[in-house]
């Protein structure tokens, strides 16, 4: 788990220095039970006009991640590893920091847009508090200014910002909210499920506007979602989630056209399209994290297990070039032991 | 101030009808009690606001001038030099050119009952800025921050909580006259210690919740400090409650005070206070003077129960869970068919039935 998962196959992104380095980051949760390890030592690296799909299904860790980078998590959840932003250390930042940062240089997206604007405040209020909190020396005609720009930006017209939240629709809630994590240009904006409330075509817009965004605005921008078609459409790359570790990782046309990992592809045949007979699905139910599997984290619900697999976690393999899977099946992983036949546990594990 | 533009005019409109809503929604009965409730405040506010515009004496006036036209309370004041002054007989009863009759001490009951409505009202008022200005922000804080800071004040509130009101302001009482002249500010605070814990339990239990809003997630996202959150984000969404535990506390404290004053632990004797009054009428109702003590007692009860009236149906409306199921109101005049002059007449569709006829 220690290979840093970064170049892309299609070249996609013109600069070489990533704006977001991650290292073996951990979150865990603490509970009654003990440590919950909801990220385990994931490791990516974002580069400038980049857009990354983070996919899993629910509690893979997802959120738990991209709230880890924000230092956005509950008391007694701890955060762990290394994320360096723009040569910024972000674990184990001060608070004073970490509010410096947030909207500053990194913003997060939420889902469920009805909720996130303070009902009693005017829309522009929300900017000038959020530009003035970075930027004290900015009067409020200035910020509110900044704020007509930002959302007109997003297709707001201008003479709306001094509305309240409720007057608007939950997509043009969503793209307010995107508005006000752009606001001040962050480098890296994470997006966490932006479009689960909101109909498909506000979707198609909300994504317009954030590949744009990333196309215009050089941002990096991480997707974290469990709708594999939003990934195929706006993302260069894809990370696979599973229980708290990133399985595989690789351009969005490797991942989705050649997946790798058993995993992986156990989700593209779960998908549902016009195609789809009978309804697939993955043998089995995730781990429980507070004790997770040895070895593979995958490996009681894998087709294709292996003895190693239940020993130690394999390491990143390239079967493909820039495409990266954790898995024994490929050459890389660091195999114990090459004699050992391969495909002779799954039955007996299944039995 | 240039004129305001339509645009405006209309935006303000729709703004008071928003805020008119719970009312035109608000059950029939609470509307009534509210009314009758804002009555009689609003007549003790007046008492209290311009007291000599009613009160024919001073509060501690117990002569008055004769033969002059000169307003008899500035005249009072020169006694003795230009003008000829007169004790006020004492103990007259009620229908003897004093309306509510005079005490053993001189005094005009009616202007002792007048004036005691300013102690009442300013005692209500200094209390309440005292338990909310202490209250509101330790709530906030204790409610936001949590943790260790957020069990000791529980604890301490709790266990304030526990002394009954009149018992507590009377050791507040007691423990401010060894330090400070009693008067209007010793006793406010003694009322207003009464009510610091209501104010603090109802904003830290309402802040626990707000502070889970997505919305104060989201400002923490974008970098906003916590002097920020708690001042900006959290107190506008939890100072609602406010006004519901004021309009309640004041009836509370009208009550308290006058206790206090009852038990000598209020404000010093030639001030008028209601409590105080009653109290120094005591041995009169024995005798069978019963003015002395029916009216200060009587504006007491009128007070306590118009702030009542106000405070519960002010409840009612704000608090729509105590709101009557299924009752929706008057109909807004608005959405009533209005005739119009313009529009033809409605065509019916259907054959009409003379047609047919022959």
């Amino acid at each position: 788990m220690t290979s840093a998962v970064s170049d892309t196959a299609s070249g996609r992104p013109p600069s070489n220095v990533p704006v977001l380095q991650v290292r073996d980051l951990s979150v865990a949760y603490g509970t009654p039970r003990g440590s919950l390890g909801a990220v385990d030592r994931i490791s990516f690296d974002l580069y400038p006009g980049e857009s990354l799909g983070v996919v899993g299904e629910s509690g893979c860790g997802k959120s738990s991640m991209g709230r880890g980078l924000m230092q956005l998590l509950p008391a007694g959840a701890e955060v762990s590893g290394s994320a360096t932003l723009a040569g910024r250390e972000l674990v184990g930042a001060s608070d004073q920091q970490l509010r410096r940062l947030r909207g500053e240089d990194i913003a997060l997206v939420f889902q469920e847009p009805m909720t996130r604007l303070d009902p009693l405040m005017k829309v522009s209020a929300h900017f000038v508090e959020a530009i003035r909190a970075h930027r004290p020396g900015v009067d409020k005609d200035e910020a509110r200014h900044m704020a007509r720009e930002a959302l007109a930006q997003m297709g707001i017209p201008r003479t709306r910002a001094d509305n309240y939240p409720h007057e608007f629709s939950g997509g043009m809630r969503q793209r307010i909210m995107i508005a006000l994590g752009i606001v001040l240009k962050p480098a890296v904006v994470i997006a966490d499920e932006p479009t689960t409330a909101l109909d498909v075509i506000v979707e198609a817009q909300i994504l317009d506007l954030l590949d744009r965004l990333r196309a215009d605005e050089r941002v990096g921008l991480i997707l974290i979602t469990h709708n594999l078609g939003i990934v195929a459409e706006t993302c260069d790359r894809v990370a696979v989630m599973y229980a708290g570790h990133i399985v595989e990782t690789g351009s969005v046309e490797q991942v989705f056209n050649d997946p790798k990992h058993p995993y992986t592809r156990g989700l593209m045949a779960s998908t549902i399209s016009l195609e789809t007979t009978a309804l697939h699905s993955i043998e089995g139910y995730p781990p429980d994290l507070v004790d997770p599997p040895p070895g593979c984290r995958f490996h009681p619900r894998c087709p294709d297990a292996m003895y190693q697999c239940r020993e130690k976690i394999p390491e990143h393999a390239e079967p493909n070039p820039g495409q990266h899977a954790s898995c024994y099946l490929y050459p890389g992983s660091g195999q114990p032991d090459p004699e050992e036949p391969p495909g002779t546990l799954a039955a007996a594990l299944h039995a | 101030m240039p004129p305001l533009s339509g645009r405006r005019v209309t935006a303000l409109r729709i703004r008071v009808e928003h805020a008119l809503r719970p009312w035109r929604r608000a059950n029939p009965m609470a509307r009534r009690l509210v009314l009758l409730g804002s009555v009689i405040t609003l007549g003790f506010a007046f008492l209290a606001a311009f007291p000599s515009l009613v009160a024919p004496y001073g509060e501690a006036q117990y002569r008055h001038v004769v033969g002059t036209n000169e307003d008899p309370a500035a005249a009072e004041g020169r006694c003795g030099d230009e003008f000829e002054c007169e004790d006020i007989p004492r103990r007259l009863s009620p229908d003897t050119g004093f309306p509510f009759g005079t005490t053993s001490g001189r005094l005009d009951v009616l202007s002792r009952v007048v004036w005691g409505s300013r102690v009442a009202f300013s005692i209500v008022v200094l209390s309440t800025v005292l338990a909310m200005g202490i209250g509101v922000p330790l709530g906030l804080i204790s409610g936001y921050r949590g943790g260790k800071l957020d069990r000791v004040l529980v604890t301490l509130m709790d266990a304030i909580y526990v002394i009954p009101g009149l018992l507590l302001a009377i050791i507040i009482a007691f423990v401010l006259k060894a330090y400070f002249a009693p008067g209007l500010l010793s006793a406010a605070a003694a009322v207003g210690v009464v009510y610091i814990p209501q104010y603090y339990r109802v904003i830290r239990n309402h802040t626990l919740s707000v502070k889970q809003e997505p919305f104060v997630e989201a400002a923490r996202s974008l970098g906003a400090k916590p002097n920020t959150i708690i001042g900006r984000y959290v107190l506008f969404n939890v100072v609602q409650s406010v006004p519901v535990i004021f309009t309640l506390n004041a009836a509370d404290a009208v009550l308290t005070l006058a206790g206090l004053g009852f038990l000598g632990y209020g404000v010093p004797y030639p001030q008028a206070e209601w409590g105080l009054d009653v109290s120094r009428a005591i041995s009169d109702v024995v005798s069978g003077f019963w003015w002395t003590a029916f009216w200060p007692g009587l504006a007491i009860m009128l007070l306590v129960t118009g702030l009542t009236l106000v405070g519960e149906g002010l409840n009612d409306i704000i608090n729509p869970l105590l709101r009557v199921r299924g009752f929706r109101g008057r109909v807004p005049r608005r959405l009533e068919p209005a005739p119009a002059a313009d529009t033809p007449v409605e065509v019916n569709l259907s054959p009409a039935p003379t047609q047919e006829n022959p």
